[in-house]
C-alpha cells in the first residue's frame, strides 16, 4: 500500500513517510461530498434574514461605538506599574476637573485609555495636565482628532467601501456573468452589515482600521464566491444533462474542501492576530474574523443560491453559436 | 507528462530566492543608538573635513567610543554601544559645536556596509512603531487669499494712479475685487491695462443705462490652485525648516490633500515643545509705545486712543501706537546670545527690505521705548451653522519694551527675556522664517517608545503564530505536497519583506496585520492546485498528469480570486492615509508575491522532486 520503492527512495522520504502516514492523512472530506445544499437554500434564507434583522436593528438602535478616528475628541493611553481601580482614578480625574472624562482599562490591567470629548486644537498641555493628577502614570498614547478630520474619515470610509463593491461587481460582471455579479453583490452587502451588526451588538469600538478590514473581507471573500463561481461554469459547460440547480449544488459540493481549508488557514492566521496583535489592532482582527466566518458562509450560500434564483441557466455559458442560415 | 521546468526557470526562480534574502536580511540587524551631526547650511567638502576632525577630537576628549564614525555627504554619522554614551555625545557635540551645526539622535541600523552599498537596507519604521509624534496641520487657504488680494488690490492703484485713470471706488468682495468708474472710457481703459497685468484674475465688466461703470476682478481656479499650492510649499518648506532647527532624525513633512500638511517627528516625546514650534503662525512686530496718553488712565476709563492698542506688560497696562515699523519677514536670521549683564537674549540680523526704514523711524525716537510684539495665531473650533469652522484668532503679547539706544542697525539684540528656552523658543520661529498662512493642528497622534516597542513585538508574534499555524495545518493535511507549500510560504514572507525593504517602504502595524493577512490567503493557491490534483486523481487521472492539469485549471481561478482583493486593496491604497495605506502596499504587495510563490515556486519544487519519473501515488493526502 505505501508503494514501490523508488530508486530515488531516499531516507529523507522514508522518514518523511514513516511520520506522515500514520499522522497526516487527515482528509476531512476523503470523498467529494453530496450535500443538497440549493436544497437547505430555505433554512438558509431564513438565517441569512435573521441576522440581518438583528444587525440592522442592532445598527439603529445602538448605532455603532464609532472610535476616535470619526468622533474626533482626544485619546490618552497611560500604563502604571501595577493594576489600578478604575473608579478611584475616575473619581481623582473628575475631581481635577476632567468632568467628561471616559475612564476604561485598555487590553491589560495596567493600561487605562482616557477619552476625552476635547474640541479643541490647543490642548498640547492635556498630557501634563492629567500626568499632573496621576503622578504614577506614563504616558503610551496620545491622539487628538479634529473634528473636521473625523467627518473626512467618515466619508473616505464609506466612499471607499462604495467604490471597492463597484469595482468589484463591474470585475465580476465583465469576467462572469451579470447575474453572478448580482448574486455576488448581495453577498458582498450581506457581509459588511453581519460585520457592522456584531461590532454594534457587542458594542465594540470601530474604527478606521475596521473599515480596512471590512474591505479586505469584501476582497477576500469574494475568492470563494469566484471560485464557486469558476466551477459553476466550467460545469455548465461539461455537464450538459444537468439541470442548474443540480449543477450549482455540485460545483459547491466540489469545491468544499477547498472552500473550507482556505477560509480554515486565513481564519487561523487571522485569530493570531486578534490574540497576539494587541489592542491597538483588535478592532482589525475581529472584524477580519467575523467577515471571514460570514464570508464563507455567504459565499456558499448567497451567491450561488442566488445566482440560480435570478434564473441563472446552461444557455448563459455556451459559447456563443453562429447562427448562420444558409437557406435561401 | 515530464513535470520538467526548463534549467533557465530554475535557475531564474533560484536567483529570484537568493535576491530576496539579501535584501530581507538587513531587517535582522539590531539597531544602534547614534549621533548625526550636519551643518545647518551647506557647507564645502573642506568644511566637512574640518568638522569631522574637531568631531574626533571632541569625542577623545570626553572619553566616549564610538564603534563607528562614517561621513554622508553633509552628515556625520557616530555609533555607540549603548543609549547612555549616544546622550552623553549628543550633549556634549552640541554644547562645543552651537547653532550652526544641528545634532540630533538617532537609530541606525547595523547592516555591514557592503549591504548599504548595494541598498539592502532595513524597512523604515513607522510612528506606531518607534514611537514619535504625528501631526496633522491644516493651512487656512482663505486667510492666504485675503492676504493677497489685499496686496492686489494695492497694485492695482498703483497701476491706475500711474495710467492716470480716476477711480471712485476699489474694494475687496468674497474671492473678488470691485472697482467702480465714473465713466466708460475710464472703465475700458482700466480693463485693458488691468487684464494684462493681472493674469490669475478673470475680468468682467458691467456697464449700461444707468448702471453704474463696473469692473470685477474674480480670482481663476488656476490663480486660486496655483496660490494655494504657493502657500503649502512654503508652509512646508518653514516647517522643514523649524523641523531640522529641533533636531530631529528623518522627519517627514509632507503634503495630504488640498491644503492639509502632515508632520511625522519619529523620536519625539515632547509635544508641547513640539507643538509651539509647528502650531502657532508667531512672528514679532517692532512697534513704538505711544507716550502721548496715559496707558493706567485708559485702561480705567476704557477709552483707548484711536492710533493705539492698549496691552498689558509685566502687569502694567501699556499703549502701542499702531504702526508696524519693522515685522518678522524683514528677519533674515537670530540667534540666542546674552546681553551685558548676562540674561538671555536674542541677536537679530535684517536684511530682504525694511531695514532703512527701521534705522530711520528708530533714529528719530533714539530714547524713546520699542516694544516687541509677540504674535501668534491660534484657532478656536466652532459649529457655524452645522459645519465645523477652524476660527483663527491672533494672541498678541508684549515680550519685551527696551529703550531705543540708537538708529538701529541691520544687526541688534532684542533683550528682557525670562528664560534661556524662550529665547531659543523666539530665536528659532525669527530664523525658520514666517509662515505664509496660519496653520492649526486638526489631528496629532503621540506614541511612546515603549509602546511601539510593544506593537513590533506583538506585530512580530502574531506573523510567527500565524505563520507557524498555517505551516502546521498545510503540511497536516497535504502531507509532503503541504510541506513544499510551507516552503513557499515562507519564501512569500522572505519575498515580501524583501520588496517592501527595496521599495523603502515604511512598516506599521497595520503593515504587519497585511503580512499575517498574506500568509493567511497566500496558501489559497495552493490548496486550490492541490484540491483540483485530488480530483483528477480521484477521477483516474495518473499522478504526472494530475499535477500538471491541476496548476493547469486552477491558475485562471487563482488570478481571478486574486483580482478582486487586489482591487479592494487598491482602493483602500488610494482612498486611505497613512496607516491604512502601509496596510494596503503590504497586501497588494503579498499577493503579488503569493502568486510567485504559490504557483511559480510550488511547481519548480514539485517538478524537482515528482518530475520525470513514473510514480504510481501522490503524497497529497489521499
Amino acid at each position: 500500500m505505501c508503494g514501490m520503492v523508488d530508486v530515488r527512495l531516499n531516507v529523507y522520504r522514508l522518514v518523511f513517510k514513516s511520520v506522515f502516514r500514520r499522522v497526516i492523512i487527515v482528509e476531512f472530506f476523503k470523498r467529494q461530498t453530496h450535500i443538497n445544499f440549493l436544497g437547505l437554500q430555505r433554512w438558509a434564507v431564513a438565517l441569512s434574514l435573521l441576522l440581518l434583522l438583528i444587525s440592522l436593528g442592532s445598527l439603529l438602535m445602538n448605532g455603532l461605538h464609532w472610535g476616535l478616528d470619526f468622533t474626533g475628541g482626544s485619546q490618552l493611553q497611560i500604563s502604571f506599574n501595577q493594576a489600578v481601580e478604575l473608579p478611584a482614578l475616575r473619581q481623582e480625574l473628575q475631581q481635577a476637573g476632567f468632568k467628561d472624562a471616559l475612564v476604561q482599562s485598555y487590553g491589560t490591567s495596567h493600561d487605562v485609555l482616557i477619552s476625552l470629548a476635547t474640541k479643541e486644537a490647543s490642548q498640547h498641555n492635556l498630557a501634563a495636565q492629567i500626568l499632573k493628577v496621576l503622578p504614577n502614570a506614563h504616558l503610551k498614547q496620545l491622539e487628538f482628532i479634529g473634528p473636521q478630520v473625523g467627518h473626512e474619515l467618515a466619508t473616505q470610509g464609506a466612499l471607499a467601501i462604495f467604490i471597492a463593491l463597484l469595482g468589484i461587481m463591474i470585475y465580476i460582471a465583465l469576467r462572469f456573468e451579470y447575474r453572478f455579479a448580482l448574486g455576488a453583490a448581495v453577498a458582498l452587502i450581506h457581509d459588511p452589515v453581519l460585520i457592522l451588526g456584531v461590532f454594534s451588538l457587542f458594542h465594540i469600538e470601530f474604527n478606521l482600521t475596521a473599515v480596512a478590514a471590512i474591505l479586505a473581507v469584501i476582497g477576500y471573500s469574494l475568492n470563494d464566491t469566484i471560485v464557486i463561481f469558476d466551477r459553476i461554469r466550467e460545469n455548465f459547460r461539461k455537464l450538459r444533462k444537468k439541470s442548474a440547480v443540480e449543477v450549482v449544488n455540485l460545483s459547491i459540493n466540489q469545491t468544499l474542501s477547498r472552500t473550507i481549508m482556505t477560509s480554515a488557514t486565513t481564519l487561523v492566521v487571522v485569530l493570531s492576530l486578534c490574540i497576539f496583535g494587541g489592542a491597538m489592532i483588535h478592532s482589525f482582527a475581529l472584524a477580519l474574523v467575523i467577515g471571514i466566518v460570514v464570508g464563507t458562509y455567504s459565499s456558499i450560500y448567497v451567491a450561488g443560491a442566488l445566482a440560480v434564483a435570478v434564473g441563472l441557466d446552461r444557455r448563459h455559458f455556451l459559447p456563443a453559436v453562429k447562427e448562420v442560415d444558409s437557406r435561401p | 507528462m515530464l513535470n520538467k521546468y526548463p534549467l533557465w526557470k530554475n535557475g531564474l526562480l533560484s536567483l529570484l530566492i537568493l535576491v530576496g534574502f539579501l535584501y530581507a536580511t538587513p531587517n535582522l540587524f539590531p539597531e544602534q543608538p547614534a549621533v548625526q551631526i550636519s551643518p545647518v547650511t551647506a557647507v564645502s567638502n573642506t568644511d566637512m573635513i574640518a568638522l569631522n576632525a574637531t568631531v574626533e577630537k571632541l569625542i577623545q576628549a570626553g572619553q566616549l567610543h564610538p564603534i563607528s564614525q562614517e561621513n554622508d555627504k553633509q552628515t556625520i554619522f557616530l555609533r555607540f554601544k549603548d543609549t547612555d554614551v549616544q546622550l552623553k555625545a549628543k550633549d556634549l557635540l552640541s554644547a562645543v559645536l552651537g547653532d550652526n551645526y544641528t545634532v540630533a539622535v538617532n537609530l541606525l541600523s547595523s547592516t555591514p556596509k557592503w549591504m548599504r552599498t548595494i541598498g539592502a537596507l532595513p524597512m523604515k519604521l513607522g510612528l506606531d512603531l518607534r514611537g514619535g509624534v504625528h501631526f496633522g496641520l491644516e493651512v487656512d487657504i482663505n486667510s492666504v487669499i485675503m492676504q493677497h488680494t489685499q496686496g492686489v488690490i494695492k497694485n492695482i492703484s498703483e497701476n491706475l494712479q500711474q495710467a492716470n485713470i480716476f477711480y471712485t471706488a476699489l474694494r475687496p468682495e468674497a474671492k473678488q475685487i470691485h472697482i467702480l468708474f465714473r465713466d466708460a472710457s475710464s472703465l475700458n481703459k482700466a480693463k485693458y491695462l488691468l487684464e494684462r497685468q493681472f493674469s490669475d484674475f478673470s475680468l468682467t465688466m458691467t456697464s449700461g443705462k444707468g448702471q453704474p461703470y463696473q469692473l470685477f476682478l474674480q480670482w481663476t481656479e488656476q490663480g486660486l490652485t496655483r496660490l494655494r499650492q504657493a502657500a503649502i510649499d512654503q508652509t512646508i518648506n518653514t516647517l522643514r525648516n523649524r523641523i531640522n532647527e529641533l533636531g530631529i532624525a528623518e522627519p517627514i513633512v509632507q503634503q495630504q490633500g488640498r491644503n492639509r500638511i502632515i508632520v511625522d517627528l519619529p523620536g519625539v516625546q515632547d509635544i508641547a515643545r513640539a507643538q509651539q514650534i509647528l502650531g502657532g503662525t508667531a512672528t514679532i512686530a517692532f512697534r513704538l509705545v505711544d507716550m502721548r496718553h496715559d496707558a493706567r488712565l485708559a485702561q480705567s476709563s476704557g477709552v483707548i486712543p484711536p492710533d493705539s492698542a492698549l496691552y498689558d506688560y509685566q502687569n502694567q497696562p501699556v499703549l502701542l501706537n499702531k504702526p508696524v515699523i519693522l515685522t518678522g519677514n524683514s528677519i533674515t536670521d537670530a540667534s540666542t546670545s546674552f546681553d551685558e549683564s548676562g540674561r538671555p537674549a536674542v541677536s537679530i540680523r535684517l536684511g530682504g527690505g525694511g531695514e532703512s526704514a527701521f534705522h530711520r523711524i528708530t533714529g528719530a525716537n533714539v530714547g524713546k521705548p520699542l516694544a516687541i510684539v509677540y504674535v501668534e495665531t491660534k484657532a478656536v473650533t466652532k459649529m457655524v451653522a452645522g459645519k465645523v469652522m477652524y476660527i483663527p484668532h491672533t494672541v498678541e503679547h508684549v515680550i519685551s519694551i527696551a529703550t531705543i539706544q540708537m538708529a538701529l542697525p541691520p544687526n541688534f539684540q532684542v533683550t528682557g527675556l525670562s528664560s534661556t528656552q524662550e529665547a531659543l523658543n523666539l530665536s528659532l520661529l525669527l530664523r525658520a522664517g514666517a509662515l505664509p498662512a496660519p496653520i492649526y493642528v486638526v489631528e496629532q497622534r503621540t506614541i511612546g517608545p515603549q509602546l511601539g516597542a510593544e506593537n513590533i513585538h506583538k506585530g512580530f508574534i502574531s506573523i510567527v503564530v500565524g505563520l507557524i499555524l498555517a505551516v502546521v495545518f498545510m503540511a497536516f493535511y497535504y502531507g509532503i505536497f503541504g510541506l513544499i507549500a510551507d516552503i513557499a510560504l515562507a519564501m512569500n514572507v522572505v519575498l515580501l519583506v524583501a520588496l517592501l525593504s527595496l521599495l523603502g517602504m515604511t512598516l506599521t502595524l497595520p503593515g504587519m496585520a497585511g503580512i499575517v493577512l498574506t500568509v493567511g490567503m497566500a496558501v489559497d493557491a495552493n490548496v486550490l492546485i492541490f484540491e483540483r490534483i485530488r480530483e483528477e486523481l480521484r477521477n483516474g487521472v495518473p499522478p504526472q498528469a494530475s499535477i500538471h492539469a491541476g496548476y493547469e485549471r486552477a491558475l485562471a481561478t487563482i488570478i481571478d480570486a486574486n483580482v478582486t482583493t487586489l482591487i479592494a486593496a487598491l482602493v483602500l491604497f488610494g482612498i486611505g492615509t497613512g496607516a491604512i495605506k502601509g496596510f494596503a502596499v503590504t497586501l497588494t504587495l503579498g499577493l503579488l508575491t503569493s502568486l510567485l510563490t504559490g504557483v511559480m515556486l510550488t511547481r519548480a519544487l514539485v517538478n524537482v522532486w515528482y518530475g520525470g519519473r513514473s510514480l504510481k501515488r501522490l503524497p497529497i493526502g489521499i
